[in-house]
């Protein structure tokens, strides 16, 4: 196969996954609603403490990513197993690596990119301005494509096994660490003065290596999955 | 090995393997056991009190080779399941699935021992110190490594997505570790300096030694009575199993 084609079948993949997920707007939404209802239940478990609000909001808003794109990971593939699409896709000739890497960033575009939109009115909330929504914002973007693409692996392991839900977190929320720490560090950072670029630099560089590895990783799942 | 040629690879056969284990285990009992009771002797007798943590320094004995234990176990299973996803031998894969358990065991030991030796010494249970939260987070992943085999119902689907996540784990913990060290010095809390390693006397240093040589054998020794265990579970409609369980 040319080149030229693989990218089309890139493409016709991602398309496929919005046009889907467009025709069911409750799953695009659900996690986005997650989102905004967790981040607002830690005001009311802590105290409406302005000061204190201000030092957790990088925090609370990048946990609560996380655990919203958790919700979302779970039928990244599990739908295509059901009706055995997935096996159909994976019979083609187009390299399964490719189809894994479409799907991730279809998850990105369908939930990362509406938390990092909607991040910016949550951190008003917890009195976040200017200079520190505009870093969550892009700490959000450079770290949220990791998030799918590093969790694809656990979609891809727990593909019709008991309990996948739970057990997806079990797996996949230990490997999230390092983006939660340089993620919310990068707006601390910047408060104290120490600049967020480091941070930032390592956000992407995670990007970078989870691009490369995480679809190696979810295809080899993938195929065991199929067997 | 003097010079007679052995097969090696006639050990990767279950069968042969499970004769062998059965040999070699008794052997490792012995030496932990002993192990065991030399070094907790020079713990709790032979070496002098610390000047400066007084008799409550005496848990290092347990939770120094714990904490290394947990580290080395993670990376050999780590090693096995890739060999038995590369080679596609069952038997590297039981051999991964055997050594889980202890790595969680030791990985929560060393959690627990250093939490009870922080609470005389620092005056709290747990700290947010790079090197505990690591060991949380490896003890996580010993977890989850767990979780995902017990899920799935085939045995050969469970070695192999297992041995992926094992995979996936080692890249990780490096990335891990070195995320949550800059996470803490950005933070400066309670942190207490652990790096800086006061001079040992002989004694404690061999009383450590053998306790990591004690725990070493009595992984080994464990590890071969769960894959045994593995072995006869796995291959039970054989007829070798019925003989030799008889």
């Amino acid at each position: 196969m040319s080149a030229l084609s693989w990218s089309s079948v890139f493409f016709a993949v991602v398309r496929r996954e919005v046009s889907l997920s467009m025709k069911q707007k409750g799953e695009v939404l659900t996690p986005l609603f997650f989102f905004v209802v967790v981040t607002s239940l830690f005001p009311l478990g802590i105290g409406p403490e302005s000061a204190l609000l201000l030092r957790m909001a990088p925090g609370v808003l990048w946990v609560s990513a996380l655990l919203a794109a958790m919700l979302s990971l779970q039928r990244l593939f599990a739908v295509d197993y059901a009706d055995g699409s997935l096996e159909q896709m994976a019979l083609s000739p187009a390299p399964l690596v490719l189809l894994v890497l479409a799907k991730a960033l279809s998850h990105f575009i369908l939930s990362g990119l509406p938390l990092v939109l909607m991040a910016p009115i949550l951190g008003l909330q917890f009195g976040l301005e200017g200079r520190a929504l505009g870093i969550l914002m892009l700490s959000l973007l450079l770290g949220t494509p990791t998030l799918s693409l590093i969790g694809g692996i656990g979609a891809a392991l727990t593909l019709g096994v008991r309990g996948a839900g739970v057990l997806l977190s079990l797996l996949i929320l230990p490997l999230y660490i390092p983006v939660l720490i340089f993620g919310a560090g990068a707006v601390e950072a910047d408060a104290a003065g120490l600049g967020a670029g480091g941070h930032l630099s390592l956000l992407a560089a995670l990007l970078v290596l989870s691009v490369f590895f995480a679809p190696l990783a979810t295809t080899a799942a993938l195929k065991i999955s199929l067997e | 090995m003097k010079t007679r040629l052995i097969h090696w690879f006639k050990f990767s056969s279950p069968q042969n393997f499970y004769v062998l284990a059965g040999r070699l285990q008794p052997i490792f009992t012995v030496l932990a056991v002993l192990l065991l009771a030399v070094g907790l002797w020079i713990a709790f007798f032979v070496a002098p009190t610390d000047a400066q943590q007084g008799e409550g320094y005496r848990i290092i004995f347990v939770h120094v080779p714990a904490s290394q234990m947990s580290m080395f176990i993670y990376l050999i299973m780590a090693a096995w399941a890739g060999v038995g996803l590369v080679f596609n031998t069952r038997l590297s894969s039981m051999m991964a699935s055997a050594l889980a358990p202890t790595g969680a065991l030791f990985a929560l030991l060393s959690l627990v021992t250093g939490a009870l030796w922080g609470k005389p010494m620092w005056g709290a249970w747990w700290v947010w110190d790079a090197r505990l939260t690591s060991e949380l987070i490896l003890l996580f992943l010993y977890l989850g490594f767990l979780a995902l085999q017990s899920s799935i119902d085939d045995p050969r689907r469970a070695d192999k997505a297992c041995a992926v996540l094992a995979l996936v784990g080692v890249v990780n913990v490096p990335i891990i570790y070195f995320s949550v060290k800059w996470w803490n010095t950005l933070h400066q809390g309670a942190s207490v300096s652990m790096t800086k390693s006061p001079s040992m006397a002989a004694p404690m240093l061999w009383g450590m030694l053998i306790m990591v040589v004690a725990f070493w054998m009595y992984t080994i020794a464990v590890a071969l009575a769960r894959v045994r265990n593995i072995i006869l579970e796995r291959e039970r409609h054989t007829e070798w199993v019925k003989h030799a369980v008889e």
